[in-house]
């Protein structure tokens, strides 16, 4: 197989990905209005109560949509992420699956770029989102849309390839309200995407360890920095860590020889 | 590539494969080999290891033990060379339903690293000569079930390739439908020298001039040309020697009949 191959298989891949996305409007409808909940109705009621003093990477007093849009942003790609696992589930028992495994490329290269086409989808999501929070005043600075890609590429695929390494080991399509619950909730509100870190460890430190332990905590500083200008190098280290560590994990579930497909029990006969 | 020799060419030899799902083997030392240009019926009842063993082929998994080679690509050490020369329909469908049919076919073309240029004309070959060039632009959710069955086959000749599988293609097809479908694969036999390997539990869909891989409960019980398996059983019809073959066969605990 030659490079242009893998470019042909890549596109095709990215482009049954944008056809899925187009063709169902509520998922595309739901996964806009959700953050803005969060930030019209969730972030309305706690701006009172809640008081930032100016914190990094903020250069001055903020209200609270401010504080929680990168959160919001972060949560639109778990979601994302969480969903391609869903449909790889679902592709898996629809057996659409099949289609994907039995083409002539390498394991490896076939996760990686449905990773990556999921990671498009959910970059055009976060600008679209940002377009209509502009309303609640969230505007970082114009360069701050630009220099935020790179991040939001980076947590898209960690997020993403945390979706697969679930997707590998859910056996069945039912199981995933478990996965709502285990995984997509504790992660979003055990992180700093609604509360500072610094006023997490004023009130506990053993939740400071936790909050702070959690990849989603990371994807979040990561994008919040990057969003104005500045760069994290510890939430980049560990979002880059947990992606490789998520994506051998993928690999190797769907390894034809070792992984888990082939001790699932097998075809229902 | 070589164009000579091909009917003596093996086409898939699957040599002592072993297979087990926790503890239920599902396939116990099977053997056989098809040649290229062979339309080679496996013949087995439902749970006789059918779909097992083309998850196997299609490297979907691998087995445990024993090796499948196809054209001499090793599934395992060669497994993308080898899955570059099969073309697969499996007994569930998998189109993908919210594409339209055209949509589905760019999809797998691009899947086997083929230009959009070059699948085009090679699209709309397959679709006219399965009768369902008007459909192209339909979602595959509004075919019946014979013309999703139609397009899943043209989809899988799209990367032209020599050895074509195809796991109980005829299941819930009527009568029509299901004929059309077996008249076209052995055309491609005869017309493209291909190699098929076609799953069944219905006797009637091997001809005089099939060979026939007879598999039960996880075990080739007999493998050849229809006539040599009819003789090695002594009986008269396809029909008796399977009978015969599969009575006879040590009882597990597996389904009657």
């Amino acid at each position: 197989m030659r490079a242009a191959q893998y470019y042909r298989a890549f596109m095709g891949i990215l482009q049954r990905e944008a056809l899925r996305w187009m063709g169902q409007r509520s998922r595309f409808v739901s996964a806009l209005v959700r953050p803005l909940v969060w930030l019209g109705i969730f972030a309305a009621g706690f701006r009172f109560t809640l008081g930032l003093s100016i914190i990094e990477p903020y250069d001055t007093y903020i209200p609270y949509e401010v504080y929680i849009a990168p959160g919001l942003v972060a949560m639109i790609q778990l979601f994302n992420g969480m969903q391609s696992s869903l449909s790889m589930v679902y592709d898996r028992e629809m057996g659409s699956m099949k289609t994907l495994m039995i083409s002539p490329f390498p394991r490896w290269f076939l996760l990686l770029s449905k990773l990556m086409a999921g990671v498009a989808v959910s970059v055009v999501q976060v600008y679209m989102f940002l377009a209509i929070a502009l309303a609640w005043d969230v505007s970082p600075p114009p360069l701050g849309y630009l220099e935020m890609l790179p991040a939001l590429i980076l947590s898209g695929l960690m997020l993403g390839a945390l979706g697969l390494v679930l997707s590998s080991f859910i056996k069945q399509l039912e199981n995933f309200a478990g996965v709502m619950n285990f995984v997509i909730f504790p992660m979003f509100f055990a992180s700093s995407a609604l509360n500072p870190l610094w006023r997490v460890k004023e009130s506990s430190l053993w939740l400071y360890r936790i909050y702070s332990a959690n990849p989603f905590t990371h994807a979040v500083e990561l994008i919040r920095y990057a969003m104005y200008g500045q760069f994290n190098g510890l939430a980049t280290g560990v979002v880059a860590g947990f992606l490789a560590v998520f994506m051998i994990a993928a690999v190797w579930g769907y390894d034809p020889g070792r992984g888990l497909i082939a001790k699932r029990g097998g075809p229902p006969e | 590539m070589n164009s000579g020799a091909l009917s003596t060419e093996t086409a898939l030899a699957v040599s002592n494969v072993s297979h087990a799902f926790g503890a239920r083997k599902a396939l116990d030392g099977v053997s056989f080999g098809i040649g290229a240009g062979d339309f080679t019926v496996l013949l087995g009842l439902n749970g006789a290891g059918k779909t097992t063993l083309f998850a196997l082929v299609t490297g979907l998994y691998h087995s445990r033990d024993g090796s499948i080679s196809v054209y001499g690509a090793d599934l395992k050490s060669h497994y993308l060379k080898a899955l570059a020369r099969i073309g697969a329909v499996f007994q569930q469908s998998t189109l993908d339903l919210d594409l339209t049919v055209e949509q589905n076919m760019f999809y797998h073309a691009a899947l086997h690293g083929i230009a959009r240029s070059v699948a085009a004309p090679r699209i709309t070959a397959e679709l006219e000569r399965l009768g369902l060039a008007d459909r192209r632009k339909d979602k595959a959710r509004n075919l019946s079930g014979g013309q999703r069955r139609r397009v899943e086959l043209a989809r899988a000749l799209i990367h032209e390739p020599t050895l074509l599988l195809l796991d109980e293609p005829t299941v819930g097809l009527d009568i029509e439908s299901r004929q059309f479908l077996l008249d076209h694969v052995r055309k491609l036999c005869a017309e493209r020298g291909m190699a098929v390997l076609w799953a069944t539990h219905l006797i009637d869909e091997a001809d005089d001039n099939s060979k026939v891989v007879v598999l039960h409960k996880g075990k080739v019980l007999a493998a050849g040309s229809a006539s040599e398996v009819i003789a090695g059983a002594g009986e008269a019809t396809l029909r008796g020697a399977f009978d015969k073959l599969v009575g006879s066969a040590p009882a597990g605990k597996g389904k009657p009949q």
